[in-house]
Formats: structure tokens, C-alpha cells, sequence
């Protein structure tokens, strides 16, 4: 089988999820308004707690709450995605979608390009209404190349996971045994303050979770003191692995069942 | 229409609307277990935050424990829009306005259920709170003053969800207010005291949402004690969005009602 029906099968999917999520306000604004919730929330309601002892991050409150909204808007766009690859089960389209695919796998890589797609609108979004609440970067270029691009592999990490569930499961009833995890994987880590001031099981827990190291990257990446970088490579990138895997498994299960 | 009926009609949509609730987990886990998890995250998460001169009290859990109770409460605004766009939905609404049932016995039977939610929720937040914070600083009667507090918020927030769904007859309209419910907790004093909000709009916000008194009626009790300007305040801003939502809610089903 050639490579041009992978692509051919990916650009294809990749379109009509794009086209679908752009006509369709009701699945634009849960991805975008959660985040911007708590940009709001925090940025605004809990920018006191830089002056905590032991608050040490220079670029400021604002700047440290854009580093996790950053994530979650990234993260959101990969698993509402998978809330997608659910419907499509549902409403019978992915059944049609599996026997005419040449080249399956090409399906995932579609889905991938919508996530991708999902996570930048979203992401520039935030970034135009965090730099409207003052947010100042003072990272160069490469920080921020360094920045969007951890984002957008939390983003396709996130989107393999929702799609490995949404295969196996095939059903809108599966949209909360995707988004539990990743709102855990995301809310057990330094959000509101830095590693050190985390107390109790939230510190254990961060302590195990990569995405303390993604967060801590990140914010070094906005505050132009890069920290953790290969760490938090490393740990996207495996979580990217590991998902690729489920991902996989998750599409023979979908082809056992077409 | 005597008053035995009425008492008798009321009962009976009561029970329905309470059977209704409980049988089904996927309404009641997550009304119980979000608060739980988003408390336990926020105490030990911002615990650090208890250290800036002039907050309340040492311990993020005690100041956090009033969240449980108003975000539980958004959840029984959930609950009761769902069931009564369903009961639209199904036709059971058409049916009853061909009886004689008069309407504030549905009205009233209707958010038996999110009464009976509410107390759930509030008799578990505040066993929590026991057991894991450094009790309650009002005692036993700040307990019961409380789970009162509680009580009228889930029905002013239930009436809020019954009307989305008597108006549109949608379990999706009603799914679509609950961000917004969410981001009227958000933009209270839910994470810090007003007084130590640093940004000027965002204080702002806070001083004219409802939510803040709410919250910071509950948060006297547990951890001042009794301070009756905060109580007064929490139950008249619980008690005014709980009167004008049941008048709202009371005036869409009349419209329904006549509609059928």
C-alpha cells in the first residue's frame, strides 16, 4: 500500500474534522472557554499569592497561569477531539470510514491533524487575551519554539489518548473516562504555585506526574530562564510514545468490531 | 381543590422526583465526588496562600470547605433541568396538564429530588469537613445553620436549571448553563478573601456576584463562628436568586403548561 493513501486518508479526515469543529460553535467554545475560565479565575482572583514566601517566579503571576492554561487549551484540543472520534463511532460514520480507508492508520493521523489544528486556534486565543490581562514574555525566540512545541506534543499525546478510549468504547458515554484522567493528569501538578509550596498528596502526586516537569519547562521557557528542558522533552515525548501505542491498540479493536 | 389534595399531590410528585434522582448514580457520584476532589486538590494545592498576612485562618482546607457546598449546588441545577427537560421531552408534562394536578404541586414535588440532593451533599461535605479539617467554629448549631444555607442555595440553583428547562424543553440548553454557573463560582471570593483580591476588576466582580456572600456565609460559620452580617448577607443573596429563580421557574410552567 503506498504512502499517498496514508496521506491521502489523513488530509481527508484531517479536512472534515477541521471543517466540522469550525462550523460548529458548540465544539469550539467548551475547548476554549474551561481554559479561559481559568486564566480568569486565576490570573485575576489568586495573583496575591506571588507574594507568598517562597513564590519565586519573576515573570509573574499571570505569566506562571499562562504556562498551565497554555497546557490545558493544548490538552483540551487532543481529548474534545476524541469526544469526535466518538461521535463519528456513533452516527455510524467511522464504520463507512474503515472500509473505504486504504491505509487505516491514516485515519488516527486525520484526527491527529484536527487536533493539531483545534489546540493552535485555541492557543492563540489565550495567548491574545493573556497578553490583553498584561502577560510579558520575556523568553526569546527559541523559548517559544521550545514552549508551543511541548504544548503541541501534550496536545497529540492528549488526542492518542482520547482516540485509543474512543475506539475501544465507541461512545459519547466514554467522554468522562477521558477527561477524568487528563483533569487529573493536569490539576496534580504546581497550577496555582511552585513545586516547593505544594503540600500533602498533591505533592506526591506531582512528584511522580511528567507534568510537573512540562509545567516547570514551560514556565522557565515564558520567563526566558529555560529549566528541566530535556526532562520535559523526554516525558512528552514518552507519554507521546505510550499513547501511540494505545492509540493503535485501540484501532485494531475498532477494526474487529467494523 | 382542598389542602389534603394538594399535600397529597405534592407527596406523590415528591416521591417520584426523589426515587428519580437516586436511581440514577451518573446524577448523584459526581455531585458528591467533584466538590470532594476539587476540595481536597485546592487545600493541599494553595495551602501555601494561608500565609499571606491578613488571610482568615492556617488551614486552605477550612477556608475551601464553603466551595464544596455552592459547587455541589451547581450540580442539583444540572440534575434538575435534566430531569424536567426530560419529563418535557417525554411527553409526562403534556399528559399531566390534562389532569386536574395543580401546578405548584408539580412545581414543588419537582425539586423534592434537589432538596433531597442538597442535604445529601451537605451532610457529607460537612462530615468531611469533621474529619479531616479542625471542625466547625459555629458548633452544632452552626452545622445545622449550614446545611439551611446550603439547602437554599441547591434550590435556587435547581430552580435555575428547572426554568432553563421548562423555557427551552432541552437537556442540551440545560448542559449549555452550566459553564456559566461555573464561571459565576470562579469569579467569586471562592479562592482567596475579597480583600485580598490584588486585581481591581476582578474585586469588582466579586463584590456584585452573589456567589461571594454564599460562600462567605458558609465560611463564617467554620471558621469565624457567628458573624450575622456575613449570614444575613448569605442567606438574603441564597434566598433572592432562590425567590426570583421559583418565580421565574413558576411562570415558565405556567407557559408550558398552557402550551400542552
Amino acid at each position: 500500500m503506498s504512502r499517498g493513501s496514508f496521506t491521502s486518508v489523513a488530509l481527508a479526515v484531517g479536512r472534515r474534522n477541521v471543517h466540522n469543529y469550525f462550523t460548529n460553535p458548540a465544539m469550539i467554545i467548551p475547548g476554549l472557554l474551561f481554559p479561559l475560565f481559568f486564566f480568569t479565575a486565576f490570573a485575576g482572583g489568586l495573583s496575591r499569592v506571588d507574594s507568598v514566601p517562597g513564590f519565586d517566579y519573576e515573570a509573574g503571576y499571570t505569566a506562571f497561569v499562562y504556562g498551565f492554561v497554555l497546557l490545558q487549551a493544548s490538552a483540551f484540543g487532543g481529548i474534545f477531539t476524541g469526544f469526535s472520534i466518538a461521535r463519528d463511532f456513533e452516527s455510524g460514520f467511522s464504520r463507512r470510514l474503515m472500509l473505504a480507508a486504504p491505509r487505516r492508520s491514516g485515519i488516527i493521523a486525520g484526527y491527529w491533524i484536527a487536533a493539531l489544528t483545534r489546540a493552535m486556534f485555541n492557543i492563540a486565543l489565550i495567548t491574545v487575551v493573556a497578553l490583553i490581562a498584561g502577560l510579558e514574555i520575556a523568553g526569546g525566540g527559541l523559548d517559544l519554539v521550545g514552549l508551543y512545541a511541548l504544548a503541541l506534543i501534550v496536545n497529540a499525546a492528549a488526542m492518542l489518548f482520547g482516540s485509543g478510549i474512543a475506539m475501544r468504547l465507541r461512545t459519547m458515554q466514554a467522554g468522562p473516562a477521558m477527561q477524568v484522567p487528563m483533569f487529573l493528569f493536569l490539576f496534580l501538578a504546581p497550577v496555582w504555585v511552585p513545586y516547593d509550596l505544594l503540600v500533602g498528596w498533591v505533592h506526591a502526586a506531582a512528584t511522580v506526574n511528567p507534568i510537573t516537569l512540562v509545567l516547570e519547562a514551560s514556565r522557565g521557557f515564558i520567563a526566558g530562564d529555560p529549566t528541566k528542558v530535556l526532562p520535559a522533552f523526554a516525558a512528552t515525548l514518552g507519554l507521546a510514545a505510550v499513547t501511540i501505542l494505545w492509540a493503535r491498540g485501540g484501532l485494531r479493536s475498532a477494526e474487529r468490531a467494523a | 381543590m382542598s389542602r389534603s389534595t394538594l399535600a397529597l399531590q405534592v407527596g406523590m410528585l415528591a416521591r417520584r422526583s426523589v426515587v428519580r434522582t437516586f436511581r440514577q448514580p451518573a446524577m448523584v457520584v459526581p455531585a458528591l465526588l467533584f466538590p470532594l476532589l476539587l476540595l481536597s486538590i485546592n487545600s493541599s494545592g494553595l495551602d501555601s496562600a494561608t500565609r499571606l498576612p491578613g488571610f482568615p485562618t492556617d488551614s486552605y482546607f477550612q477556608f475551601a470547605l464553603a466551595i464544596a457546598f455552592v459547587q455541589g449546588a451547581l450540580f442539583s441545577a444540572n440534575s434538575a433541568g435534566t430531569n424536567v427537560s426530560s419529563d418535557v421531552e417525554t411527553g409526562f408534562l403534556n399528559r399531566l396538564s390534562l389532569t386536574p394536578l395543580r401546578r405548584i404541586a408539580l412545581l414543588l414535588g419537582q425539586l423534592a429530588g434537589i432538596l433531597a440532593l442538597g442535604l445529601i451533599q451537605a451532610v457529607t461535605f460537612l462530615g468531611v469537613g469533621l474529619v479531616f479539617g479542625e471542625g466547625i467554629a459555629a458548633g452544632v448549631a452552626g452545622a445545622l445553620v449550614i446545611v439551611a444555607l446550603s439547602l437554599v442555595i441547591s434550590l435556587g440553583f435547581g430552580c435555575i436549571g428547572a426554568f432553563v428547562a421548562l423555557r427551552t424543553g432541552s437537556g442540551e440548553a440545560v448542559q449549555g448553563i452550566f459553564p456559566l454557573l461555573f464561571a459565576a463560582l470562579f469569579l467569586s471570593s471562592m479562592s482567596l478573601p475579597r480583600n485580598l483580591i490584588e486585581t481591581d476588576w476582578f474585586q469588582t466582580v466579586a463584590d456584585w456576584n452573589p456567589v461571594s456572600y454564599m460562600l462567605e456565609g458558609i465560611r463564617s460559620l467554620v471558621i469565624t463562628g457567628w458573624d450575622g452580617e456575613a449570614l444575613a448577607l448569605g442567606f438574603a443573596c441564597a434566598g433572592g436568586v432562590a425567590v426570583i429563580a421559583l418565580a421565574a421557574t413558576s411562570a415558565a410552567l405556567r407557559t408550558r403548561m398552557a402550551r400542552a
